[in-house]
C-alpha cells in the first residue's frame, strides 16, 4: 500500500493558548514494500508523523494520502476505520496496552473489532502467535503472568493477526536484550518481504536502520531534513554528527581506521563483514 | 580495602504464582564510589535485584545492606534516602503536572525548605538538559525528555547511591550520551555509586565492574576485560559483544593477526595501522 505524505504540518492544541507546532511541511513517500526507517533527536517530530500514519492524528495542513484514501487538512474525514484496519502501529511499550483475560482474547480484540469472525480471528491469533515465536500453550493464560519479553511478544501478535498491509514500528525492541532484539527485528523484516508490506520504523538504532532500510527519513525540529538510501546517508558523518546523531558503530570506526592510515576506502561499508574484507584486501594488498 | 556500600548475602527471591526463583542464592558487595553494570537477558532477574535493593520488593531469604543498615520493613525509609531510582519507563513514573513541579516532588516529600527546593529543582534540570522546559506538561515531551526529568528528580534528592534501571534504554544517542556523562561526573564529584543495570555493552564496557546475570544466578563477575573475553558465551547468553570485539574476531577470521583479545576500538585502528606498515 502506497503512504504519501503531501506538506503536512500539525500543531498541538491549535488555536488554544497552549497551541505548539510539532511538525512543519513534511513530504515523505512510501511506495509498496519500502522499508522506511525514520530517524532523527527525541522530540524532532517522529512521533507525531507516526500518528499521521494511520491518522491518529489528522493534519493542520496539508494531506496525507493512505492507499486510495486521501485525509486533507481542515476537511471532515470519514473512513478513517479502514484506514485503522491497513496500517498497524506497534507503539512504544506495546505491553502497556494488553488488557484482557487471556493473551487469546488480546489477541482477537482487534481484527473481532473490524469485523472478522471469531474463529479466523483465533485462527489469525494462533498464526500471529507463531511469528512472534511463542508456543500456543500461552493463548490460555493471563498475559499478566507473562514476562516483559512475551508479553511485548503477545502485543505486536495482536498487531499482527490484524493482517494489516502497512506495520509502523515505533522503537518495537526497547528494553528487549539483545539476543530478543534480533529475533524480533528478525521476524518483521521476513513479515516484510513475505508479504511485501510497507515498513514504517522510528529508531534510535543506527544499526537497525543500516541493516533493514531501504530508505531513511531523518528529522530535525519538526522538519526532513534528509533523506536517502543507507549508503547515501551515512557517508556525510559529519553532517550526521552535528545533528546531534549517532552514525552507526561499523561506519565510525571505517572513519577512524582512515583517517589514521591516511586514505579513504572506495565506498562506506554497513556491515563488519564488508568492512573487515575490504580492509583485510587492502592490508594484503598494499604496496608499501 | 574498600568499603561494600550494598552487600547481598544469599539472596533469594520468587514472585507469586510463579514456579521457579527470580533470583536465587545471589551473593555480592558493591563497593563505594563504583560505577557496577549488571547485564542479563530479559528475565535473568536484573530488575527484580533492583527491587530488592529499593525494598520494593524484599527477598525470601538472605541479608541485604545498604550503607552498613540491614535492608527490612522498618529500615527501608532510611534507606530510601541513600538510594535513588531510575526506571526503565518514564510514564510510570512521573508524578507532577509540570516538569518543575515533578522535580520537586521527592523535595517536597523529604520536606526540603522552599529556598533550597528552588534551587535544587533548576540545578538538577540543568544538569540533564531540560531547564529550559521548567512548565512544559509531560505529556508534551518525548519519552527521553520524561528519562531526563526522571534522573533529575533523583538528582534533586542527592543520594549516595544511584541505580538507573535500564534508564538510558528510550533516549537518543545524544540524549544517552549526556545522561551517563551527567551521572559520571556526579559520581566523580560526590562519589556517588552508580548501579547501572542495563542492555547497552557499549555502556557497560565504561562500567568499573560487570556482573552478568543469567536465569537468577550471577554467572560472572569482572571487569569489562574479564567479561567480554567471555565472547561467544556472552551471545549464548541472549547478550551481545561489543562492536570492537566483534570488528576484531572478523580480522582474525580474514587473517590478520591480532595481539590481544579485547581491544577497544582505538587499540584496534593503531594495530591495523601497525600491520600495514610491516607490509
Amino acid at each position: 500500500m502506497d503512504i504519501s505524505l503531501q506538506n503536512i504540518e500539525y500543531r498541538y492544541q491549535a488555536n488554544t493558548p497552549f497551541e505548539r507546532l510539532a511538525i512543519k511541511d513534511v513530504s515523505i513517500n512510501i511506495p509498496t514494500g519500502t522499508y522506511m526507517a525514520l530517524i532523527g533527536h527525541t522530540g524532532s517530530g517522529k512521533s507525531t508523523v507516526l500518528q499521521h500514519l494511520n491518522a491518529l492524528l489528522l493534519p493542520t495542513e496539508g494531506s496525507v494520502i493512505i492507499g486510495s484514501q486521501e485525509i486533507k487538512a481542515k476537511q471532515k474525514n470519514k473512513n478513517l476505520r479502514m484506514i485503522r484496519q491497513k496500517v498497524g502501529i506497534v507503539f512504544q511499550f506495546p505491553e502497556h496496552q494488553l488488557f484482557e483475560e487471556t493473551v487469546e482474547k488480546d489477541i482477537i480484540f482487534g481484527p473481532m473489532n473490524f469485523g472478522v469472525s471469531e474463529n479466523e480471528a483465533k485462527e489469525r491469533a494462533r498464526l500471529a502467535l507463531k511469528q512472534v515465536g511463542l508456543a500456543e500453550e500461552i493463548l490460555e493464560k493471563s498475559p499478566f503472568d507473562l514476562s516483559g519479553g512475551q508479553m511485548r511478544r503477545v502485543a505486536i501478535a495482536g498487531v499482527l493477526a490484524m493482517e494489516p498491509d502497512c506495520l509502523v514500528l515505533d522503537e518495537p525492541t526497547a528494553g528487549l536484550d539483545p539476543r530478543g532484539r534480533k529475533e524480533i527485528m528478525d521476524m518483521f523484516y521476513s513479515l516484510h518481504k513475505k508479504r511485501n508490506l510497507s515498513t514504517i520504523l522510528v529508531t534510535h538504532s543506527m544499526e537497525d536502520a543500516a541493516r533493514y532500510a531501504d530508505q531513511i527519513v531523518i528529522m530535525q525540529q519538526g522538519h526532513v531534513v534528509k533523506q536517502g538510501t543507507p549508503v547515501e546517508i551515512f557517508s556525510s558523518v559529519t553532517e550526521l554528527v552535528e545533528m546531534g546523531l549517532d552514525v552507526p558503530e561499523v561506519v565510525r570506526f571505517q572513519r577512524m581506521l582512515e583517517e589514521k592510515l591516511g586514505l579513504k576506502l572506495e565506498r562506506t561499508y554497513l556491515s563488519i563483514e564488508e568492512l573487515s574484507a575490504a580492509v583485510a584486501e587492502l592490508l594484503r594488498g598494499a604496496p608499501v | 580495602m574498600r568499603e561494600a556500600v550494598v552487600s547481598l548475602r544469599n539472596v533469594s527471591f520468587q514472585y507469586e504464582n510463579q514456579s521457579s526463583y527470580a533470583l536465587q542464592n545471589v551473593t555480592f558487595d558493591i563497593f563505594e564510589g563504583e560505577w557496577l553494570a549488571i547485564v542479563g537477558h530479559n528475565g535473568s532477574g536484573k530488575s527484580t535485584m533492583a527491587k530488592l535493593l529499593n525494598g520494593l520488593q524484599f527477598p525470601q531469604s538472605g541479608e541485604i545492606s545498604v550503607c552498613g543498615i540491614q535492608l527490612n520493613e522498618e529500615s527501608i525509609w532510611d534507606i530510601r534516602k541513600k538510594l535513588g531510582m531510575v526506571f526503565q519507563n518514564p510514564d510510570n513514573q512521573f508524578v507532577g503536572t509540570t516538569v518543575q513541579d515533578d522535580v520537586a516532588f521527592g523535595l517536597e516529600n523529604h520536606g526540603v525548605p522552599r529556598n533550597d527546593m528552588i534551587f535544587r529543582v533548576e540545578d538538577s534540570l540543568k544538569k540533564v538538559n531540560m531547564d529550559q522546559f521548567l512548565n512544559q506538561e509531560p505529556h508534551h515531551l518525548s519519552g527521553g525528555q520524561k528519562q531526563r526529568v526522571a534522573i533529575a528528580g533523583v538528582l534533586a534528592l542527592r543520594p549516595s547511591i544511584i541505580i538507573l534501571d535500564e534508564a538510558t534504554s528510550m533516549l537518543d544517542p545524544k540524549g544517552r550520551g549526556e545522561v551517563l556523562e551527567t551521572v559520571r561526573t556526579l559520581k566523580n564529584e560526590k562519589s556517588l555509586t552508580v548501579i547501572s543495570i542495563t542492555h547497552d555493552l557499549e555502556e557497560a564496557a565504561k562500567a568499573d565492574r560487570i556482573i552478568v546475570m543469567n536465569q537468577g544466578e550471577v554467572y560472572r563477575e569482572g571487569t569489562p576485560e574479564d567479561i567480554f573475553s567471555m565472547d561467544d558465551e556472552l551471545v549464548r547468553l541472549g547478550l551481545d559483544i561489543p562492536f570492537s570485539i566483534k570488528m576484531s574476531n572478523a580480522f582474525r577470521q580474514k587473517g590478520i593477526d591480532l595481539s590481544k583479545h579485547y581491544l577497544s576500538e582505538e587499540e584496534l585502528v593503531n594495530e591495523l595501522w601497525t600491520f600495514r606498515s610491516k607490509i
